[in-house]
């Protein structure tokens, strides 16, 4: 056996490059004759346009094209496809890639101007003319579907884009014979991408065999090659769609986007490169969000503080459009019942269109709203029933003898959904051991002296590894060097380094000679998208069954070349030899040779050439990972301050490949997950303008605002895939804002405040505090 | 609007003489002119961090910076850490080792930001540390690999002294 690399602490593959400003992102691609193109967009909610005025702009010198979707033709005459249809939706309405008559959101792409360099298309793009006629704005999406209701988009009868509902057991009995019912309305707000890189994208066009190139900071290359050859009406074998580097994607960039399609009939039309990179201001309107979410909910509860049930409803702000199908409430609705075993379910959420950016899945997609329900409906059920809050989450768990447990969710195919495997109490358990049994006695002191101190706890799970595949090829070279190639993208995730630490160690070669290239589709014919913590599950299973295959074939070939007994072969750092006998070897390189083939020499005899495989593991079912996060915060209630003093994580997220990066995942999600609870809100005004367009007015975290965030792992394998392991992703995010919330109500419990939204603010919750102190 | 004119420095030692247009910030001079893009833009207001590079050792951002305000100043990029043997500095090691970055788009304006503290400030401690990159934004790391990178970076640089 050779070095051990699953489950090892391996630094990163990727760094070197990164450390040292060799990063190759789409703004850092320069293409000889390379132009630049910038946007006009909206300054309007809502609004006809009119006559486009592009001769001032035109006009400007190094100016090359101001361009309207009339200029294209029949070329840009289709809206946007819908990448994910479903029957369910009931007004798939997607942009044109550059408005044609009517605009329903600040930001929407309206002209194009493209010149010799961005600041000349800058310059001009502030010169376009648009005439606007305005129209009523929907603005509040609770409002949405109310009967006099300004619709979102002329002529369509109503704001609904899709309801989606999910049933299960006999609520209305439940409901009606419970000991207790509780009732909440909660208000949920997620804000957006900012991914530190913003989105670009360079298109080059070759008119000589009429190939299109599209470098794009996307998480779904496959994706955007998919929808742009069918928009283009261009052979997918003409059309390569690369992810360089990319600065963070975090959901928003999991989409198709109207600027990718724009820019690919640039390069054709004018033969010469052209790049767009969005800026700072323009991500805040051009790139998707996840807004808001209301809730209205009823949980049912046994005298013993067992939650038995949920019933109630959402209305899900979907923005404008709908460029990403209804993944995002779906990801909402499928989180129910999270790690509860419930008797009933009945949960309604309608998805209506608001004259606002589009929202499609930011990092947890619907999953922390969802965490954020069920785990202030624990919260209450504890508070009003004087029993404590752990305890209620301990008698509410699957119980470990219940897996594999069928929630009474069914799936899209209608199968049910069923948990793999977990640690619900395990990880609950440790969490409050490490809290230790001293916190009420904290707590108090603290108070005593007007201090107020809080303890939130949050439950979770989260489903994983989404199917259906990510595959990958691994390619050993004569030099003995071997190349590992995928579809799936990365976004700083390190997925190059866990897929080579598990080819080096089932191929039985040194990390150092393994080499990573992904997300080309110029390179690996297949793929599907970096969403839903899917590619260590997927393309981990993949590479562990090509590198298998590999292995199996050099095994195979070194026997006849050593005539020896395939069963007597080891593989050590590249070299097969006979077991015990080094010097009867031959390296993988030299197999390689031998399976690359020359002229006149036979093929050993039922070996297929080249020492290679390709794999595409299938994942079927879902891996379900689960945690338990806590955190202690104090709160000024003269500032309105919260500060966290302490967070804590104990997760499973099945077989850890490389702890360190485990870590590095959970931590950062966690630290979203603040983000969105105390910082992160986009605002918009009545009349649907965005207020918060730079970083001095909407707030990410900041080093000097985080806590120390300990991070414990409990290891149970999922019984779905090779290696045992299970997404981590977003199971960092997933609980924090329920945590955080959970912590800020404890600790204002003694001023009757109660916490029912996020993002709070210490203007909000000062708010808060006022009104609990007048309603005495 | 595009009136220009001649500047010379030193970025990363070596010396450069460029016409350049008045409004070109520095940040923009580094990536798009003299091809250096290692140095990062991620807001351009002057909020992220991202664009941090060393102007007489001093941290600066570039996208807050004209280029013609660096004329006869020496820079330092995010390139320019490593010793030209390539030997790297004690925080792109550290950076490395404690998984101090993951898309690695925060992580030159880290890198020369910290770089500059850790020079001036040897015995940081971790809320220092902390205080001294708040006006770095990453959104991957949650920031803690990065400052116990700093950490170590520190006591290696105080040790080579
Ligand atoms: S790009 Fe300069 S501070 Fe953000
Ligand atoms: S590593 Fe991605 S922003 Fe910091």
């Amino acid at each position: 056996m050779g070095v051990r690399y699953i489950g090892a602490e391996v630094k990163r593959l990727e760094d070197p490059k990164l450390i040292t400003g060799r990063g190759r992102y789409v703004d850092d691609i320069h293409l000889p004759a390379m132009l630049h193109a910038a946007f006009v967009r909206s300054s309007h909610a809502h609004a006809k346009i009119g006559d486009i005025d592009v001769a001032a702009a035109a006009a400007v010198p190094g100016v090359v094209a101001v361009l309207t979707a009339a200029d294209f033709g029949p070329r840009m005459a289709a809206a946007m496809p819908q990448p994910y249809a479903a029957p369910v939706i009931k007004q798939s309405i997607t942009q044109h890639p550059l408005a044609r008559e009517e605009v329903c959101y600040v930001g929407e792409t309206i002209a194009v101007v493209v010149a010799e360099s961005r600041p000349v298309a800058e310059d001009a793009a502030a010169l376009v003319a648009v005439d606007y006629a305005p129209l009523p704005v929907m603005a509040e999406f609770r409002k949405a579907l109310d009967a006099d209701a300004a619709t979102a988009h002329a002529g369509a009868s109503d704001n609904l884009m899709a309801t989606l509902r999910a049933q299960f057991g006999d609520t209305e009995a439940i409901f009606a014979s419970a000991p207790h019912v509780f009732r909440e309305t909660l208000s949920q707000h997620r804000g957006g991408c900012h991914a530190m890189e913003c989105r670009g994208v360079v298109a080059s066009f070759d008119p000589g065999p009429d190939e299109l190139t599209i470098w794009t900071s996307t998480q779904a290359p496959y994706l955007v090659r998919r929808l742009l050859a069918g928009y283009l009406g261009r052979d997918e074998s003409t059309l390569r769609v690369a992810a360089p580097d990319v600065g963070g994607g975090f959901g928003p960039k999991a989409g198709f986007y109207a600027e990718e399609i724009v820019l690919a009939l640039l390069a054709e039309r004018l033969q010469r490169p052209v790049k767009w990179i969005e800026d700072r201001r323009e991500h805040f309107y051009a790139t998707t969000q996840q807004r808001d979410q209301f809730w209205d909910v009823e949980v049912a509860a046994a005298s013993d503080g067992r939650i038995l049930g949920l019933r109630g409803r959402c209305i899900h702000d979907n923005g404008a459009y709908v460029p990403y199908g209804v993944l995002l409430p779906a990801t909402s609705l499928a989180a129910f019942p999270g790690p509860y075993a419930l008797a009933c379910l009945d949960i309604r959420i309608d998805a209506v269109f608001t004259n606002m950016v589009p929202n499609t899945p930011v990092r947890g997609a619907g999953r922390p709203n969802t965490a954020f329900v069920l785990e202030r409906m624990a919260d209450r059920v504890a508070r009003e029933l004087k029993i404590d809050r752990a305890e209620v989450r301990r008698r509410s768990f699957v119980r470990p003898d219940q897996f594999p447990y069928e929630t009474g969710m069914k799936a899209r195919d209608g199968s049910p959904i069923s948990y793999d495997s977990g640690s619900y109490h395990a990880c609950l358990d440790r969490v409050m051991a490490k809290i230790g049994t001293d916190f009420v006695a904290r707590q108090q002191a603290a108070r005593a002296e007007g201090r107020y101190l809080g303890l939130g706890i949050a439950a979770y799970v989260e489903d994983t590894g989404l199917a259906p595949f990510e595959g990958v090829s691994i390619r050993v070279l004569p030099s003995g060097d071997v190349v590992l190639r995928t579809g799936a993208a990365s976004q700083g995730q390190g997925h190059a380094t866990v897929l080579a630490q598990i080819c080096a160690e089932g191929l039985g070669v040194r990390i150092e000679r393994i080499k990573v290239e992904a997300a080309d589709t110029g390179k690996f014919p297949l793929g599907i998208a970096t969403v839903a913590s899917r590619v260590a599950v997927t393309a981990g299973s993949s590479a562990q069954l090509a590198a298998e295959r590999v292995r199996a074939k050099a095994l195979k070939v070194a026997a006849d070349m050593l005539e020896a007994a395939e069963q007597d072969l080891v593989i050590e750092d590249g070299i097969v030899h006979v077991a015990g006998v080094p010097e009867m070897k031959v390296t993988l390189g030299e197999i390689a040779r031998r399976l690359a083939g020359a002229p006149g020499q036979p093929m050993p005899a039922g070996v297929e050439p080249d020492l290679a495989a390709t794999a595409y593991f299938e994942a079927r079912q879902t891996p379900f990972a689960n945690g338990t996060n806590a955190a202690e915060v104090e709160v000024d209630i003269e500032t309105g301050e919260v500060k966290i003093l302490r967070y804590l994580v104990v997760h499973d997220c099945g077989r850890l490949l490389n702890p360190r990066l485990v870590d590095g995942q959970i931590v950062g999600g966690v630290v979203h997950g603040i983000g969105n609870a105390l910082y992160e809100r986009m605002v918009y005004d009545e009349s649907g303008q965005p207020l918060t367009t730079n970083y001095g007015e909407y707030l990410l975290p900041l080093a000097t605002e985080m806590p120390p965030i300990e991070v414990e792992h409990i290891e149970t394998p999922s019984p779905l895939n090779p290696l045992g392991i299970k997404g981590a992703g977003e199971g960092g995010t997933i609980p924090a804002i329920a945590t955080i919330i959970s912590a800020v109500d404890d600790a204002l419990a003694p001023l009757n405040v109660r916490i029912a939204e996020y993002p709070l603010s210490p203007e909000r919750l000062l708010d808060l505090i006022d009104a609990a102190a007048k309603a005495g | 609007m595009s009136e220009k004119r001649r500047i010379s420095l030193t970025v990363n030692g070596k010396a450069v003489e460029r016409e350049v247009e008045t409004r070109t910030h520095l940040a923009d001079f580094l990536r798009h002119e003299i091809g250096l893009t290692g140095t990062h833009v991620g807001c351009e207001h002057g909020v992220c961090g991202a664009c941090t590079v060393l102007v007489d050792g001093a941290a600066v951002r570039s996208c807050l910076m004209l280029a013609v305000q660096a004329d006869g100043a020496a820079v330092t990029t995010v390139e320019g850490l490593a010793r030209p043997d390539g030997t790297l500095h004690p925080l792109q090691t550290a950076f490395w080792e404690h998984h101090g970055l993951q898309c690695g788009f925060c992580t030159p304006g880290m890198l020369t930001s910290l770089a500059a503290y850790l020079e001036a400030h040897p015995n940081a401690d971790e809320p220092d540390i902390r205080r001294a990159i708040s006006g770095n934004i990453c959104r991957c790391t949650g920031y803690q690999n990065i400052v116990a990178a700093a950490l170590d970076a520190a006591r290696v640089m105080r040790e080579g002294r």
